[in-house]
């Protein structure tokens, strides 16, 4: 099943410097780095080509100083890029009037912030009402559905608090309540939980996963924290120096890292808990009662393989067979050893 | 050691040196000089070069109010109808307050409804206080009416009363809409910044005239000085408060879809709230402190007492007054940053859904009310405070001088007459013999030497005004009350600013102190003063020195404390004692910061200098004051800008250099 794409951006860029605008306009092709520094620019977002697709979780990973918070306020239009083409569900955002970019923001955008951004005079409960009286909704429906969204996050109870009186990890829950009352169809989320401890942060994006599975929005989520886009993105892109490097599945990443900067990240990565058993399978297809699927992780069937003793059969979705796995296979995949399939 | 006496003797001290001489010597003998060469030039700016900038101001104000016209209408209606949307707001407060409602004009009229009683006021406040925080400032906001209606100030302090609760919403409105203009544009930023800047370097009785001249004698006059006064330091502070609002939480308002409007209204001024209501404290601190100076153009109250007990030179009278406007002050000032701080959790507040559990203290002050109107009807003494109950003080403090003059009489005079010939005289003489040629030599090369040739050329153009006025004699006056003051008030409060940055019991101690001095309105230093010291230059020295005092304190204590505390590790860690700890690292490091606080303090003593022109200086300040008597505009605003012109040179001046400062220290 091909999914639709619900955001793509085309060529966009985002620098900052006297004559950016010029500067692109006449370059024509992509400037170097080096061009961009001769001429005093800098380049937060350069040449970015991203679509998101419907339904997915796209994380966009880069260290600090490499474009990805620039890039997410060009998609959400909270910067105005230099150049380049933004289609919403088709339309091009950076040709709406101020009307409709209000609308729009109204109705099928939400963001998350790094820092919560709660507003401190209201209380949890006006907090998550806030998008909703903004477009004018009566009191009494506004009121319903943010309690409806409040309880979705786990903070019935907390409604009549201010935000000061609530834990980081509550207030990043309301800032996520906020940003889902409004049924949003384009979720950013600006790397919510970097500024929650770790615990908490585990904590915060399996809450994440299960919301997820519930409302399947079309979501960017952008981190710093590699095994936070390992773990929660269908597909990475991974930035630096304003520039995307790589968009790919964290298993791709894993398996063939674009550049040696990849490769630093995917380095330290526990490959059993990313790869599957079909990439790491051999062709040959062997007879066996005891099978394994072809999508599980490593780390789900490496006790199994390994107990077995022998080569398993590895099955698709419907359980016809398409390939074997060995135990030392495993094993390999486990201590970091090149996989040789 | 040998850099040390190298450095001693660099060209730059030699020049600094060498143009100390010279300045002594033309200081000495330029009145000599100009009488040999038969050259007045010299001594005096020649007649025929000034400018005359005080007549074309009288006369363009002239033309404002007797001619101009813009269509569809006039200036003087213009200014008639401003007078009036004031007029009505306060004209009801005074009534609720004061006077009573009455029926019918002048002589005629009789009180249809009398105003709240003492108990209803007291009760209000009360509430008011035990709203905004607890019980203990319920308790002090109880005291200090009592204070009011025991003592016999009753009356006058509603009046006061009156015009600052009118005064205080137009000015942070005011303030409030032109800070967020400033914020939403830039050019308007740029355009208001000097405009403020001068607001708060120009003395209040410069602008008094032109408003006295516009709004005529009276009580409307007094508040539209008092708005204009109150409302710059509101100005900066919203537009600073909404520039430190996170990024993100302006990016959310945007994302939620808010409209321009929304998102200012709902989004950026509630979360810039706490600081917003610190521009409110000082909006009501500054009405306050204008309450004595508006008197002067028509505003009754306490300030009306000060001024007139002040003139007949009746101590108690005006120090009774003067203790109740600070008594006002304190009151206000706790109150107003009580509703600064957030208050109960949510919970609290909506839980209890009945109209009488949650609005439990505006009924009970409520029906309190309508019942002393009620009773104030059949017993006086609930209407107002009787007479036979009070207390008045006034003659104990009148004894009190008495007794202080005639017992110690040669004692304060042989200090005063010490200080003035050893000290105020020979610096008097000294500023006042430098001829206005050499002098704005001098201005010109210091400007050069601390900040480049801009600093050189903004500080010559200042001195020029001064200078082709014909105001170099009394600026130079100005110049020396000023220096003196700031001297001895630097070299009582550094040390007091190291001493309580050092010692935790100390700090606490001074930090009241100050906090205190702050309140006060800085017309009731003149009163102690006057009384032991009468009119003059002395006076008027330690009243200034008094009033800018606190800043002084204040920044040596906080550069101190600031100090990365790294660097004092370092030092014990080098073996320093605490001695070479203070002078080799705290010191040197709080040097900018310590300027800084001489920055406030110079222009504290300023802004007191205008005032103390009432006891008898002949600086700039008399010249204004002259001019308010006398209503004559131009030369009331020339020589205010004359002030704000050496306002500006000192602190361009000492904030350069405070700049290149941190620079070489590596802080900034």
């Amino acid at each position: 099943m091909e999914k639709s794409v619900k955001l793509s951006c085309r060529h966009v860029w985002k620098l900052f410097g006297h004559g950016a605008k010029e500067f692109l306009a006449k370059s024509g092709d992509v400037p170097s780095l080096q061009e961009l520094q001769n001429a005093d620019l800098i380049g937060a977002v350069r040449d970015a080509n991203i679509e998101v697709l419907e339904g997915e979780i796209f994380v966009i990973m880069g260290l600090s100083g490499s474009g990805k918070s620039t890039l997410v306020r060009c998609l959400s239009r909270l910067v105005e890029p230099t150049a380049g083409e933004l289609l919403f569900e088709g339309v091009d955002l950076r040709k709406m009037s101020e009307r409709e970019l209000i609308e729009i923001r109204r109705h099928k955008l939400g963001m998350v912030f790094q820092h919560f951004a709660l507003l401190p005079h209201l209380t949890v409960l006006d907090n998550v009402a806030f998008p909703l009286d903004v477009q004018g909704l009566d009191k009494a429906s506004c009121e319903a559905k943010a309690r409806q969204v409040i309880d979705l996050v786990g903070l019935s109870g907390r409604e009549l608090n201010y935000p000061r009186e609530l834990s980081g990890g509550q207030q990043q829950r309301v800032g996520i309540a906020r940003s889902l009352a409004v049924e949003p169809e384009l979720w950013f989320l600006d790397e919510p939980f970097s500024a929650l401890d770790p615990l908490i942060r585990r904590e915060m994006q399996d809450e994440f996963l299960r919301l997820q599975s519930m409302l399947h929005k079309t979501i960017v989520f952008i981190t710093h924290d590699f095994d936070e886009a390992i773990r929660l993105a269908d597909r990475i892109a991974i930035m630096k120096d304003g520039e995307i490097i790589q968009i790919a599945t964290p298993e791709e990443l894993v398996m063939n890292p674009a550049t040696d900067y990849v490769g630093e990240f995917t380095k330290h990565i526990p490959r059993a808990k990313v790869l599957t058993v079909g990439s790491v399978m051999s062709k040959e297809i062997i007879e066996g009662t005891e099978t394994v699927s072809v999508s599980a992780r490593i780390e789900e069937i490496a006790d199994k393989v390994e107990s077995a003793g022998k080569p398993m059969s590895v099955v698709d979705a419907d359980g016809k067979p398409v390939g074997s796995i060995r135990p030392s296979t495993i094993i390999d995949v486990l201590v970091g050893r090149k996989v040789i399939s | 050691m040998i850099q040390k006496a190298g450095r001693l003797f660099s060209r730059t001290s030699i020049v600094w040196f060498a143009l100390l001489l010279i300045t002594w010597l033309l200081s000495t003998y330029s009145r000599d000089m100009s009488k040999a060469l038969e050259a007045k030039w010299i001594t005096r700016f020649p007649a025929g070069w000034r400018l005359s900038l005080k007549n074309d101001i009288s006369a363009a104000m002239k033309w404002l109010v007797e001619e101009a016209d813009f269509g569809l209408f006039t200036f003087r209606e213009a200014t008639r109808g401003l007078a009036w949307l004031i007029e009505q707001p306060y004209n009801l407060v005074l009534s609720v307050l004061s006077s009573g409602f009455m029926e019918g004009q002048g002589s005629g009229a009789v009180q249809i409804l009398p105003p709240l009683s003492w108990i209803a006021v007291t009760a209000i406040v009360i509430a008011a206080g035990h709203f905004a925080k607890d019980w203990k400032l319920a308790l002090l906001m109880g005291l200090a009416f009592l204070y009011l209606a025991v003592f016999g100030q009753w009356d006058s302090a509603m009046v006061t009363l009156a015009s600052i609760i009118i005064a205080v919403p137009f000015g942070v409105a005011g303030g409030l809409l032109l800070g967020i203009a400033a914020y939403r544009w830039n050019w308007f930023d740029q355009a208001l910044k000097p405009i403020l800047d001068l607001m708060q370097t120009i003395p209040v009785f410069a602008y008094l005239v032109p408003i006295l001249f516009l709004f005529g004698f009276g009580p409307v006059s007094a508040l539209v000085a008092t708005i204009i006064y109150a409302m710059p330091p509101m100005v900066r502070i919203t537009t600073l408060a909404l520039r430190a609002v996170p990024d993100e939480i302006g990016d959310f308002g945007v994302m939620s879809g808010c409209t321009q409007r929304q998102l200012m209204w709902k989004v950026l001024v509630p979360t810039a709230k706490p600081d917003l209501m610190v521009g409110v404290n000082q909006v009501i601190m500054l009405s306050l402190n204008m309450v004595i100076i508006a008197s002067m153009i028509g505003a009754g109250g306490l300030g009306f007492d000060v001024l007139a007990s002040l003139r007949r030179l009746d101590i108690g009278a005006g120090l009774e007054a003067g203790i109740a406007i600070v008594v006002l002050a304190v009151a206000l000032d706790r109150l107003s940053q009580a509703f600064a701080q957030p208050r109960q959790s949510g919970e609290e507040r909506r839980r209890s859904e009945s109209f009488l559990k949650r609005y439990p203290r505006t009924l009970f002050v409520l029906v309190l009310s309508i019942a002393c109107l009620a009773a104030g009807y059949f017993f006086a003494f609930i209407q107002s405070y009787p007479e036979a109950l009070q207390v008045t003080t006034g003659t104990f403090w009148d004894e009190l001088v008495k007794s202080i003059n005639i017992n110690y009489f040669d004692d304060l005079e042989a200090v005063k007459s010490f200080m003035l010939s050893t000290f105020m005289l020979p610096v008097k003489r000294f500023l006042g013999g430098i001829p206005w040629a050499w002098g704005w030599f001098l201005i010109a090369a210091a400007g050069w030497y601390f900040g480049g040739w801009r600093l050189s050329l903004l500080c010559a153009l200042l001195a020029f005004f001064v200078i082709a006025n014909g105001l170099w004699a009394k600026a130079m006056v100005t110049v020396y009350l000023c220096g003196v003051s700031v001297v001895i008030a630097t070299i009582i409060g550094i040390p007091i600013g190291l001493f309580s940055a050092l010692n935790e019991r100390a700090d606490r101690i001074v930090g009241v102190i100050i906090d205190t001095l702050q309140t006060l309105p800085s017309f009731v230093y003149l009163i102690p003063v006057v009384m032991l010291f009468r009119v003059g230059d002395f006076s008027a020295m330690i009243a200034v020195v008094l009033y800018a005092l606190a800043p002084a304190i204040r920044y040596a204590a906080h550069g101190i404390k600031t100090v990365d505390p790294q660097l004092i590790e370092a030092g014990i860690v080098s073996g320093c004692t605490k001695r070479q700890l203070l002078w080799r690292i705290r010191a040197p490091l709080a040097l900018p910061e310590i300027m800084l606080g001489i920055n406030q303090t110079i222009m504290l003593a300023l802004s007191m200098l205008v005032i103390t022109a009432l006891v008898g200086t002949r600086d700039l300040g008399q010249e204004v004051y002259i001019a308010l008597t006398k209503a004559d505009i131009g030369r009331g605003i020339v020589a205010g800008l004359a002030i704000a012109a050496i306002a500006i040179i000192a602190d361009r001046m000492i904030a350069a250099s405070a700049k290149s400062m941190r620079k070489r220290y590596g802080l900034a």
